[in-house]
């Protein structure tokens, strides 16, 4: 969902869209073919299984991961870490260019009962994370087997909403999505969400075609915090997405390439996601400007799932458990440059910088180490909400009633 | 004399598995898919739900309409550039006929999306069209084409070129020569013979371009997701957000039927008002 648009950055992009294009349509192809074909009876699976899923199961030496692009440096250096430190080797798919169509892609699998390819996945909390989990689809996890997580995860980061008590997820990266800004258009300091709203920008406002971060941004203008908000709630808020639509004001509605609108003028604002906003600073030398609007923002987080129908259970536990040692996930964070789930990270990261001087590595350390768009701090924390938390059951009302906005 | 007899069939038995396995399977799938009532977690079962198609039309008519109208406006501008083209080609093009058809294939060797993609760049508030034509003074310095009905229309367009073209030039290029001759001596001006001789003779080929075009503009998402603005949804875009983003298989399934069938009644009414025979004389 986020990542991708990093691609925005190197030739990747084109590739990675068009690939991503074409994995739509060949899921839902598939999907479409395989509910057909079995007439689509129930679909859940038995919790029972869940019980006694750890029992017998042992260490394979092998694993196949599905990953976002662009989501571990080319060189996949914390795999061969990991291979050095258990013997385990993985192999590494960057399969997931967007939830929804890989979720159409595994969900006939898993229906089946059949092996979808992947041993551990890598999703963000939202629609298809609930899914995952209301099927039955993911196995609980075995914390006994994962000392790293409880002695390093951040409290934030353990026992989310989304998954009490990380039952079963735990997470791989977060972002923020907030409001960014091109200051060579904007000659004011951006602070609010009204600002999205403001018709001094008409036609040069970006928002997210994504219900579920649409929603926040219109709930938080409310004043609504997400996680308590009701039908009432969300309605009220389409009546705002809707009146800053008939203003002019927005430009389009973005899936995820909103980078280039904003650097070349096009867009003057837009919601946007923190790390995306980071890179393109770092690698392209660009000014963007990013915010947590006073109103507040949203924080989302990618997680690592195991699917039930996984041939290498406990090879995937050892890697999650892996990604929370305080080097490996500072390693992975210098870049990929999200918010990384151990806040141990940012002490590793200044002893680095330290370490490297005034080298190029040793100032970009630093400098990441210090920013608030990759260690958040407890202030910024306080702003960020998640997405509102839905039933399986609610999710067709809740999409309707945001699509109206930004499919008309 | 058994054999004679079965050789045909056994011919066009690959064609059959063909249209069986990835046309009447799928399409029969779809079918029973859009007349169900469910959802992901409980498995959709089949109830005949008609009301299915009722949601459909009633919530997505706009879209549907917009694009009919975008396909045809991109079909009418693919006419406007490409017949001219195709006749230059058949016509004035002497012996490097092959080289400027490959020069109009060449953008085809890159990816749709990609060459979608560039139009943004082509038409940047402040890229290399429009902040040109402003910093000249030519055009007025808050113009906006990207994210528009044009931008739209135009990328559609300009992507199912060919399409057209191609068509056209096969009709035109086997065209004997010796008809515009026979035109001119019996007193037709360059006019005329165009209207009354060139004109008819090519409308199979324009017959042929317009479903080529029309069609799969009218299903485009692409263009309306990259170049589209807040206003410009197509109905491929809701297709593909009910299909991936709701996972609601039976309302994706239902538009599908109605775009295909509006579609279909289109043609056969276009294919009735051009006459029947012209339509069997493009493939001849």
């Amino acid at each position: 969902m986020k990542h991708p648009s990093r691609a925005h950055l190197d030739p990747a992009l084109l590739r990675g869209l068009t690939r991503r294009r074409t994995l739509q349509a060949g899921g839902a192809a598939a999907a479409a073919l395989a509910l057909s074909a079995c007439g689509v009876g129930g679909q859940q699976r038995d919790p029972q299984a869940d019980e006694d899923f750890w029992a017998g199961k042992e260490e394979t030496g092998s694993l196949r991961w599905a990953n976002w692009p662009l989501y571990m440096d080319p060189d996949r250096t914390q795999l061969t870490q990991f291979k050095e430190s258990t013997g385990i080797d993985v192999d590494y798919h960057e399969d997931v260019q967007e939830a929804a169509s890989f979720f159409g892609q595994i969900q006939p699998k898993l229906a089946n009962g059949d092996d979808i390819g992947y041993d551990l996945m890598t999703l963000p909390n939202g629609f298809e994370f609930a899914k995952l989990v209301e099927l039955g689809y993911v196995v609980p996890l075995d914390h006994a087997r994962m000392p790293n997580f409880a002695d390093y995860a951040g409290d934030l980061y353990k026992n989310s909403a989304y998954d009490p008590g990380n039952r079963y997820s735990v997470p791989y990266a977060s972002g923020v999505t907030g409001i960014a800004y091109n200051p060579e258009f904007v000659d004011r300091e951006i602070t609010s969400l009204a600002d999205l709203w403001d018709t001094a920008f008409e036609g040069k406002v970006g928002m997210f075609a994504d219900p579920q971060e649409i929603a926040n941004f219109g709930l938080l203008l409310n004043g609504v915090n997400p996680a308590e908000s009701t039908k009432e709630d969300w309605e009220a808020a389409a009546e705002r997405l809707r009146e800053q639509r008939e203003s002019g004001v927005v430009r389009a509605y973005y899936d995820q390439d909103f980078i280039q609108p904003l650097t070349n003028g096009d867009l003057w604002l837009t919601m946007a996601w923190s790390g995306d906003i980071y890179q393109q600073n770092m690698e392209e030398g660009t000014d963007l400007r990013f915010v947590i609007p006073e109103e507040g923002g949203t924080i989302w987080t990618d997680n690592l799932l195991i699917p039930f129908t996984s041939k290498a259970p406990i090879d995937a536990l050892k890697l999650m458990d892996f990604l929370y040692e305080p080097e490996i996930a500072t390693g992975l964070t210098e870049y990929i440059s999200y918010i990384p789930p151990v806040p141990h990270a940012q002490e590793v990261m200044n002893e680095w910088a330290d370490a490297e001087g005034d080298s190029e590595r040793g100032e970009a350390l630093a400098d990441m180490a210090k920013s608030p768009l990759v260690f958040p701090g407890e202030g910024d924390y306080q702003k960020l909400h998640y997405y509102v938390a839905l039933e399986p059951g609610e999710q067709d009302e809740f999409s309707s009633i945001f699509q109206a906005i930004t499919q008309s | 004399m058994r054999n004679r007899t079965t050789t045909p069939y056994v011919l066009v038995l690959p064609a059959w598995i063909w249209l069986a396995l990835f046309f009447v399977v799928p399409i029969a799938g779809m079918l029973s898919l859009s007349l169900t009532t469910g959802d992901v977690i409980t498995g959709f079962q089949q109830t005949f739900e008609v009301g299915n198609y009722v949601t459909a039309v009633s919530t997505y008519w706009e879209q549907i309409l917009r694009s009919l109208f975008y396909g045809a406006c991109a079909t009418l501008v693919c006419i406007a550039v490409g017949y001219p083209m195709a006749y230059w080609i058949a016509f004035r093009a002497g012996p490097h006929k092959s080289t400027y058809l490959l020069l109009i294939l060449l953008p085809f060797f890159v990816s749709f999306v990609l060459r979608t993609i560039s139009w943004r760049f082509l038409l940047a508030d402040n890229g290399v069209l429009l902040g040109t034509l402003k910093s000249i003074g030519l055009a007025p310095a808050d113009l906006q084409v990207l994210n528009s009905t044009p931008a739209v229309v135009l990328g559609l367009a300009y992507n199912f070129l060919p399409f057209m073209v191609l068509p056209i030039y096969a009709v035109l290029e086997r065209m004997d020569p010796r008809m515009v001759e026979a035109a001119h001596d019996l007193y037709a001006g360059r006019i005329q013979a165009f209207v009354r001789v060139i004109l008819p003779v090519s409308l199979p080929g324009v017959f042929a371009g317009v479903l080529m075009t029309f069609i799969p503009t009218s299903a485009d998402y692409v263009n309306a997701s990259v170049l589209g603005g807040t206003h410009n949804t197509m109905i491929g875009n809701v297709i593909q957000s009910q299909y991936l983003v709701n996972n609601n298989y039976p309302i994706a399934a239902s538009i599908t039927f109605v775009l295909m069938g509006l579609l279909l009644v289109g043609i056969f009414g276009y294919a009735r008002a051009l006459g029947t025979e012209r339509v069997m004389e493009v493939h001849t």
